[in-house]
């Protein structure tokens, strides 16, 4: 990669190809630490901010633009736990396929169809407590499998595993859209 | 020493010299522009000590313009040629505008925005809102005694590319440098936050003359981190004086008025809504040139039973942008209230009630917005001291996507991303040998492309020719601070290498009447709908061109009968392919599978005889 020149104020060019991890200044892990990211990603845009470099050249302006697309770029992945667990395993080489291997476990297939079951009749019924109810369950499933992550990408790491977990919270993730949509057509 | 002084690229050899920088507050119903001074925001009055230019421009026979209170004056004298809420013209085609008919303006479709025309001729909502500029820019630089180096304009949050690119063109058009386009909830967030030096979740709630928006602010140590935002870009308090308008019609059975009648009877239904801000009860007397005469009362609470409509339809993107956020009404430490409108006394009460608080009103409404652009023009001039060391991270309000097939639209950035942002996605060739790709950029939350905002096509060209599925077209979309975006497409996959940039603005190839997505949600199922039928047809058409090529390569192993059915069942697939009934055309695509399987049984062992044959003779 080819190194960028540095303009005034903003950080050292040789970060700028680094990982979204180790441009935070965090340990490569799944566990994070919510705070750290947070205050370390306002300092990194308060350097790089264009709203920072407004009245230097046209070159500066540009490449506050690029960094700060960059920094947005990875805390919008690491900041989620589902893009930063698919964001470690593909820094371990692991392709978590969503579109090709979608072979599921069949106890979660189960739940998947018993899920969408329960989304159809709520939104039939138009019953926003049911659609409540059903996000609870989500987000219950959410932590869960979060916590599988916890242990198959940091403490035991088993990275066929935590893509098939990674996955799962994939279709978790679809579904939870839907309800968001389910109940924006109940408000209208 | 001035040859001593040594300074990086770009940056000033005099760092503390003050640049001279604005914020304006572009609005529908009025226009102001203020600025730092001393490290004190100020807004600036006109020589007689007036703050809010009304945005209304009038165009003489003579030439001459006239800008402000004076045109406001002329508005029922010469209301075909005195241009008012020219905000709601701004990177609109007629298509998108809301009571047209009522509007005293002659109006052009052209492409990609509406035009009007005046005793000057056809005039752009851009020429007039640079008219409203132009103005602020020259009592500006009388007030500062020299040229301004740049302005800080600002926009509704939900304002879309279109809208984005009609402000900033319009500014350039007034001879202003514009540092950044700034969402107004924003801006009032800056006056707001750094006054009282907050901390927490806020609302911004920001009902202007023509436009709603909802922002979800995060405050902390000096950083504006916009969460989400949402609003209705056609939605503001000409609505409410739309509805008085209507009622006096109705309740004065008059006949319909004439043009200057018809100003007059608007005029008057402002004053009403103004005046039940704080009394009880308005009486309506108006004398209209056809003879008929209005004597009306207007209680406050008849005023907010007729438009309770109009503010229950502010909580609904209201609600969106705090699911957005992932917060619950309870999650906001504090409602801000920005904008005019505001003052309605029912707007209050349904906020409040909204969010279990009283909304904050400790600023002035009006200037809230300026007062922010100032103090953010002063930042991006250089001007900042150690003490206004704050930063602003804000979003982008509506999905940015490309059509695919079937007439449906791929997000590629999702609405309130946090800018600058850029994302990325591949596409391939349909076609074997297909040398070109049509790219088609589109705006908006709804699934089908008719019914975003298209804001740019382009065609990719100089693809080498390959096999349907070989070419790999990466399209990548950066929006920059200013909320406003580029595309550009390149074939990756040969290592031949094919760029063009576009840079999308209101007009560029926007060829079919694009329908706003105000009212986008109402439509999801609609959608699902359009969606599944879309998707059938693209299965239906697929295997309708599957048989026939399969028909034309091995068409002997069919006799005349089973041939028969099978053509027929083809036939039925393109008809119901045509028609919009999805489960007919699902039926008809099952039907021509049944037919078709024995046939395609039949082909798999023919073709596997074949490749046993040809290793045979391989291996002899």
């Amino acid at each position: 990669m080819s190194s960028q020149p540095t303009a005034a104020g903003l950080p050292d060019a040789d970060l700028f190809g680094s990982d979204h991890f180790a441009l935070f200044g965090l340990p490569r892990s799944f566990v994070l630490d919510e705070r750290a990211l947070e205050s370390r990603y306002h300092e990194l845009q308060s350097a790089v901010h264009p709203d920072r470099h407004a009245y230097r050249a046209e070159q500066d302006k540009r490449l506050s633009m690029q960094w700060a697309t960059r920094v947005n770029e990875a805390y919008r992945l690491l900041r989620a736990p589902l893009t930063r667990a698919r964001y470690l395993l593909e820094l371990l080489g692991v392709d978590v396929g969503a579109e090709n291997n979608t072979a599921m476990p069949a106890d979660f297939l189960m739940q998947q169809m018993e899920w969408r079951e329960a989304l159809d009749e709520a939104r039939g019924a138009r019953d926003a407590a049911a659609l409540d109810a059903l996000e609870r369950a989500l987000r219950q499933a959410r932590r869960d499998a979060e916590a599988l992550l916890v242990q198959q990408l940091d403490t035991e790491p088993d990275t066929g595993a935590a893509a098939a977990t990674v996955r799962r919270m994939m279709f978790i993730a679809r579904l939870g859209e839907d309800i968001a949509e389910a109940h924006e057509i109940l408000e209208n | 020493m001035a040859l001593l002084q040594i300074a990086e690229p770009g940056e000033s050899t005099a760092p503390h010299q003050h640049r001279l920088a604005v914020g304006i507050d572009l609005g529908t119903t009025n226009s102001l522009v203020a600025t730092v001074r001393n490290s004190v925001p100020v807004v600036l009055n006109d020589d007689k000590g007036r703050a809010l230019l009304p945005s209304v421009v009038r165009y003489l026979p003579d030439g001459s313009i006239v800008v402000g209170h004076a045109a406001q004056a002329a508005q029922s004298l010469d209301p075909r040629n005195t241009i008012a809420s020219v905000k709601r013209f701004m990177g609109r085609g007629m298509a998108d505008v809301a009571h047209v008919e009522s509007m005293p303006y002659v109006f052009e479709d052209a492409p990609g925005m509406l035009r009007l025309r005046t005793v000057q001729g056809w005039k752009s909502p851009v020429e007039v809102s640079a008219d409203v500029l132009r103005v602020l820019r020259e009592r500006a630089e009388e007030s500062l005694g020299g040229e301004l180096a740049g302005a800080v304009i600002t926009v509704p949050a939900y304002f879309d590319d279109a809208q984005r690119q009609a402000t900033k063109d319009a500014a350039r058009l007034a001879g202003l440098e514009v540092l950044r386009l700034l969402n107004e909830p924003t801006a009032a967030a800056i006056a707001y936050g750094l006054d009282n030096a907050s901390e927490g979740i806020y609302a911004v709630y920001d009902l202007g003359g023509g436009t709603f928006d909802i922002s979800i602010l995060k405050l902390s140590r000096g950083v504006f981190e916009v969460l989400a935002t949402s609003g209705d870009a056609a939605l503001g308090g000409d609505d409410f004086d739309h509805r008085v308008y209507c009622w006096l019609i109705e309740t004065s059975r008059i006949s319909p008025p004439g043009l200057e009648d018809m100003r007059a009877l608007y005029m008057e239904a402002r004053r009403a809504k103004e005046v039940l801000s704080s009394a009880d009860e308005v009486h309506i007397g108006l004398k209209l040139s056809g003879g008929d005469e209005i004597d009306v009362r207007l209680t406050r609470d008849a005023f907010a039973a007729m438009t309770g409509k109009l503010v229950d339809k502010t909580l609904v993107p209201t609600r969106k942008a705090l699911r957005d956020a992932g917060l619950d009404a309870s999650d906001v430490k504090g409602v801000v209230m920005v904008g005019g409108a505001t003052r309605m006394p029912h707007v209050q009460h349904a906020v409040g009630e909204f969010f279990g608080q009283e909304p904050l009103n400790n600023l002035d409404p009006d200037k809230v917005v300026a007062i922010g652009a100032a103090v953010q023009a002063n930042v991006l001039a250089g001007n900042r001291s150690a003490d206004e060391d704050w930063l602003l991270l804000d979003v982008i309000p509506l999905s940015l996507g490309l059509e695919t097939m079937g007439g449906l639209v791929e997000k590629i950035i999702p609405r309130n991303s946090t800018i600058p942002t850029s994302r990325a996605q591949e596409f391939t060739t349909f076609k074997d040998g297909q040398t070109a790709m049509a790219i088609h950029v589109l705006q908006g939350e709804r699934e089908r492309v008719s019914d975003c905002r298209s804001l740019a096509r382009f065609e990719l060209r100089g693809i080498p020719p390959m096999v349907a599925g070989a070419a790999r077209i990466r399209v990548s979309f950066q929006v920059d601070a200013d909320g406003l975006l580029n595309v550009s497409a390149r074939e990756t996959g040969t290592g031949v290498e094919a760029r063009i940039e576009v840079k999308p603005s209101y007009g560029l190839g926007d060829d079919e009447v694009a329908r706003m997505l105000r009212d986008g949600f109402e439509h999801v199922q609609e959608d699902i709908a359009a969606r599944a039928l879309a998707e059938q047809r693209v299965d239906a058409t697929r295997l309708v061109e599957a048989t026939q090529s399969a028909l034309a390569a091995d068409g002997d192993l069919l006799d005349a009968g089973e041939r028969t059915a099978v053509d027929k069942a083809l036939v039925a697939v393109v008809a119901a392919a045509a028609g919009d009934d999805v489960t007919a055309v699902r039926r008809a695509v099952e039907a021509l599978s049944v037919v078709t399987d024995e046939f395609a049984a039949r082909r798999m062992n023919r073709s596997i005889q074949r490749a046993l044959a040809g290793r045979r003779i391989e291996s002899l």
